[in-house]
Order: C-alpha cells, then structure tokens, then sequence
C-alpha cells in the first residue's frame, strides 16, 4: 500500500503552560517507510513529541517539522493526514465499528460504495470482519486496538503513529498483538512512529529506536545498537538487565575486587578509572580454579527458561548472571566469572548525573 | 421481622404524605368534570367546563406551548455550546461565567423581572411580545441545560474524542455535531425535558412580564382562580395537569435512562 513519507524535525521543542520544558530542542530524521519506536520511562516527553508530529500541540518557535520535505509545522491537524492512534483508543461511542473505521473517508467525502469498499478491507486486514456491526461498548480491549488502528490506517495516512497501544491490555493478550501489529507494519511498509514505556515491546517493533529522557534524545540506533552498545549508563540500565562496573585500569585490565576484565579490542584510551557495563546473559560460569574473576553465589532464583544468580564480591555491587536452566548452582557456591567475548561495553562518563 | 417494622412505618408515612398532596388534587380534578360542586358528584359528570375553558383560555395554552419550544431552541443555541466550553476549557473564567449564570436560580424571580423591566421596558415592540417572557424564561432555565449538559460531557473523554475525529480530518464543526452533541445527548435529552417543564410552569417570573395578550397558562390559571366559578378554575388546573404529567413522568425516565447508563463502566 502507501509508503508514508519522511519526517524531519529540526530544533522541535515543547514549552507547556506552566513553564514546564516537557521537550528540549530536537534534532530528528525518520526515514520513509520506517517503523521508529520513542522509549522510556513515563514522563520523558514521549507522547509530547508525538503530539508535536500529530499537529495536536504546536511546538516552540523556531523549530521546524517537515513530511518529505514539506514544512508542515503550522499545518493544522486536519490537513496532516496523520494516522493517531490513542492510548485510551478514543473510538466514537455514538457509531459502530464500521462507521469508526469510514468516519475519515466520510469526512473526506469519499462515495458511500467505494468507502464500504475501503472499510471491508480494513475489516479483513486487521480480522475483525465479524465485529463490523458491533456498538463499541461490546468490543474487548483487544478488539477496541485493532478497530483503532483500523480507522487509523483507513484513511491512508502519511505517517501512522501509535501512542502506548497495547499498554491498556493484559500481559499475554499484549504479546499475541505486539506479533500482529509487527506484521501488519511491515506489510503495509507505512512510516510509523510508535511510543512505548516497555522496552521488549521497542526491540520487537522497532526499526530504529529513540530512547528518551528528561525531555531530550539519550540515543538513537538499531534494537541491537541500543542493547549491545548503550551510549550511557542510563540507556543500558533502561534497555534490559545490565551490570554496570566500575574499577582501575591497569596493564590493560580492568581491576575489581574479585579480579580482573581484559580490555583487549575495547578501544579504550589512558584513562585511570572506567565503568564498563556486562549484560547478565553474556557472563559464563566457570570452575573458579580456570577464572580471573571470581565471587560467591548469594542468591539463585530459578526462572523455568533460565536461571537468575547474584554474584557477590566480584565486584562492588552484587553482579546478576543469567546461565542456562541446567547448571546445579548452590548459595555459598565460589564461582568463576567469564564474559562472552565482545560484551564488554565502555561507558562513556556522564556529565549529568545517572 | 425486625427490618419489617421501619419498612412499614416509612411506607405509611409516604403514603400519608401523598394523600395529603394527591388528595385535594384529585378533588379539585374532579370539580372540574362535575356539573355543579355544591351538590357534589351526585349532580352528574361532564365536559361542559373543559368545553367552556377551551373557549376562553385556549391561547394561553398555546402561547405557553409556543414560549415553551422558543425558550427550549434558545437554550439549545446557548447551552450547549457553552456546556462544552465549560468541560473543554475550565478556567477561572468559566468558572466565574458559571456562577453568574446561575444567579438568577438565587435571586426571587420577582426581582429578574422587575430588573428585566427596567432595562427593556423601553423596547415597547419586545416587551409587549411573547419574546419577551421567553427571554425571562431562557434567563431562568438555561443554568438547568448547561448543567444537564456539562455533567453528561465530563463523563466521557470528549477532548480526545475530538482529536481522533481532527485526526481523521474533520473541522470544528463537523466534530461538534458529530462528535459532542452525540455524546452529549442524553444530558441534552434531560436538559430539554427540564427546560420545558420549567417554562410551562413558570408563574412568578411570567406574572410580572406578561400583558393582557400575552397570558400564559399558569398566569391564566391563577386569573381564573381569582375571577371565574370554582368549576372553571379547576377544570383549567385539569388540562394543565394533561399537560404537565407526561413531561414529568419523561424526566423521570430519562433520569433513570442516564443513571443507568453511567453505572455501566
Ligand atoms: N498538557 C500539558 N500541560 C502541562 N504539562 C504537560 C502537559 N502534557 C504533558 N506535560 C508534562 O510534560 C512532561 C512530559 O509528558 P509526556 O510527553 O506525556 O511524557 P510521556 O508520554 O513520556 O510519559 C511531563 O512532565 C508532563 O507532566
Ligand atoms: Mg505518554
């Protein structure tokens, strides 16, 4: 179907009533076709800024919003041709599914027979031919998202974009959609800008994700840039599970107090101090005699697929260590550590604080 | 047994107090069907008073029905775009708009009118118009539409409604009529019936604005009371109970209506 178009943002910031800066000055590209996902904790900025492409708020002065090239910045909601999708979902109770799903081709004056056309395959694309009929108030929560996205998606909008749609519904049911909406993103190929505070949901989306905080972009990359290469502490604290260490450099070694980490194929410089981040599942338990680094199991929590191990006296903090479910793992137990090679990741020093 | 005991006391005192109302109600009904009251039902049922009311006030009735429906449109223009405009934008503002508004509920009726007077006294061609008591009634009933209205409006999340709809391209307007007034309907349906009711039975406000043509129902009524044969007077106070009662009992179901609707989740 459509491709949607690209978006630019250039010194978008958002200065609510009240004084409060919900969104600092922004600087951002999303390519045509692309699914991008914001994320972070609440609060962030997140749907400000999708409100800001949405047209629904109008940003500071200066800054600039551009649809392929096309300065939109003061056009009204109206005339974006925007696909929104709402948290709460906002479906028209008055009409029924149907009439949700054509209310954007009707106001386009679109003809009564090529709109029924148009609504039927929306039914179909989302599988909720049966529910055509149906008053809102008799839909799930489930089937109230898929009618959402399809009067959405109806209209053939420029850009979609999707504020927190699954977090209304229950963990197994988000799962089951979190699957379709991805499947259904990719084959209409349409831009998409998707805001999530649950950052499994943003890896499995996302083309690229902008992980957010305090009103600014902390970084921007590939799910796997974000969770292998987290350019500050915070972005790989937020992203997943992640063991964040800090000791002396020395003969190429990072030193802690039950060992020490090679640096090799780091890149690191000549600074003294460092704090390097270790994802759990990438630490290896080993015999303590054949270890560098070793400490003493403190706590064993098993989790079915996995098991869940805190570490202590290696280093500082306690340091969390995810092995397979078949290792017979003791509280007391001295353990050696082994990272993966290539997981050590270097943490930039913050200047604001984490 | 022991919750019985308060059960039947309440039940009799409400009847007692119903009899106490309904009582004289229905014995003045019925003097207006009986030939002649001083001999009593036994002179004999007829129409002939409701007959001879037609006759003599029938464009009371109508000119009540007739403010009644202009004062109901006026408050429909009025309220209801004001009733979304206080749930969209509350500010100090409307706050303050809305006590306003509502100060003429506080003030005697007796008061807004003589104020009313004296400040379109001067418009000879309005004030002799029925016009101008519908603007006395309009005065009196609007606070009683925006309420009904604004309370059904804060119920539901009308302002992202309306930014789906703006989503989905359509304007101001469009999204007012398709969108508010929809959802605003059932307060809408209640504020009507309120408005109505009230405008057929204003008295005291309507007393003080109306001229010799431009009588309504309850100020004939009460110059019947004052001038006419008893029989008369109550065969009047019969037609405008018709008249009153299923608007009442409407109200009474479009309550239950609501009430019923904002239990659901
Ligand atoms: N309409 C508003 N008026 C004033 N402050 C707002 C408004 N909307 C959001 N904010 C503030 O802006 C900040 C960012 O909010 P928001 O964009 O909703 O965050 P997120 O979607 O990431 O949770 C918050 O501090 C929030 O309180
Ligand atoms: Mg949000």
């Amino acid at each position: 179907m459509t491709a949607g178009v690209s978006i630019e943002l250039k010194g978008i910031a958002k200065t609510y009533a009240g004084g409060v800066q919900a969104l600092k000055p922004t600087d951002l590209a999303v390519a045509r076709g692309e699914t991008l996902v914001f994320l972070g904790p609440s609060g962030c900025g997140k749907t400000t800024c999708l409100r800001l492409i949405a047209g629904l708020e109008m940003p500071d002065p200066n800054g600039s919003l551009s649809f392929d090239g096309e300065d939109v910045t003061r056009t009204e909601i109206e005339d974006r041709n925007v696909g929104m999708v709402f948290q709460s979902y906002a479906l028209f109770p008055n009409m029924s599914v149907a009439e949700n799903i054509g209310y954007g081709l009707k106001v386009r004056k679109i003809a009564p027979a090529e709109r029924d056309r148009r609504v039927r395959e929306m039914l179909a694309l989302c599988g909720i031919e049966a529910l055509s009929e149906r008053a809102i108030d008799q839909l799930s929560g489930g089937q109230r998202q898929r009618v959402a996205l399809a009067r959405a998606v109806a209209i053939r909008p420029r850009v979609l974009l999707l504020d927190e749609p699954l977090t209304a519904l229950d963990a197994a049911l988000r799962e089951r959609l979190r699957g379709e909406l991805d499947q259904l993103l990719r084959s209409l190929g349409i831009t998409s800008i998707y805001v999530t505070h649950d950052q499994a949901e943003a890896m499995a989306l996302g083309d690229r994700i902008v992980v957010m905080r305090q009103g600014a972009i902390a970084q921007i990359g590939a799910p796997r840039d974000i969770y292998f290469r987290p350019a500050s502490r915070f972005v790989a604290e937020f992203v997943g599970a992640a063991n964040v260490l800090s000791g002396e450099v020395r003969d190429g070694s990072l030193h802690l107090e039950g060992g020490k980490l090679a640096l090799a194929g780091t890149g690191v410089g000549h600074d003294r101090s460092l704090m390097v981040m270790l994802r759990p599942e990438s630490i290896r338990l080993i015999a303590p005699d054949q270890a560098v680094w070793r400490g003493r199991i403190s706590a064993v929590s098993f989790l079915g697929d996995r098991q869940r191990v805190t570490v202590t006296g290696a280093a500082a903090q306690p340091v969390t260590v995810e092995p397979g479910n078949d290792l017979e793992l003791a509280i007391g137990d001295l353990v050696g550590l082994d990272p993966a090679p290539g997981s050590l990741v270097v943490i930039p020093k913050e200047t604001d604080s984490a | 047994m022991r919750r019985r005991l308060p059960f039947m006391l309440a039940l009799s005192l409400t009847l007692l107090t119903a009899m106490f109302l309904v009582v004289p109600a229905l014995m003045s009904m019925l003097a207006g069907v009986t030939s002649v009251y001083a001999r009593g039902i036994s002179s004999g049922l007829t129409t002939e008073w409701i007959i001879e009311v037609w006759r003599l006030y029938a464009d009371t009735i109508w000119r009540s029905i007739l403010i009644a429906l202009l004062t109901l449109l006026a408050t429909l223009l009025i309220g209801v775009p004001v009733a979304y405009a206080f749930v969209v934008n509350p500010s100090r503002f409307t706050r303050i708009l809305d006590e306003i508004m509502t100060l003429p509920l506080a003030v005697p009726g007796l008061a807004v009118a003589l104020a009313m007077l004296q400040l379109y006294g001067g418009f000879t061609d309005f004030r002799r118009s029925s016009l101008f008591i519908v603007a006395g009634h309009v005065v009196f009933t609007l606070p009683f539409m925006v309420r009904a209205v604004a309370a059904t409006l804060s119920a539901v999340d009308i302002r992202t409604l309306e930014e789906g709809a703006a989503s989905l391209g359509a304007r101001p307007l469009r999204r007012f009529l398709d969108i508010v007034v929809p959802a605003a309907m059932p307060g809408i349906l209640a504020g009507s019936l309120m408005v109505v009711t009230l405008s057929i039975g204003e008295f005291n406000l309507t007393w003080m604005l109306h001229t010799p043509l431009t009588k309504t129902l309850p100020v004939g009524l009460a110059d019947s009371y004052a001038s006419m044969r008893l029989e008369i007077a109550s065969a009047y106070t019969l037609v405008f109970f018709i008249m009153i009662m299923p608007l009442l009992i409407a109200m009474q179901i479009a309550a239950r209506a609501n009430a019923g609707k904002e239990a659901l989740p």
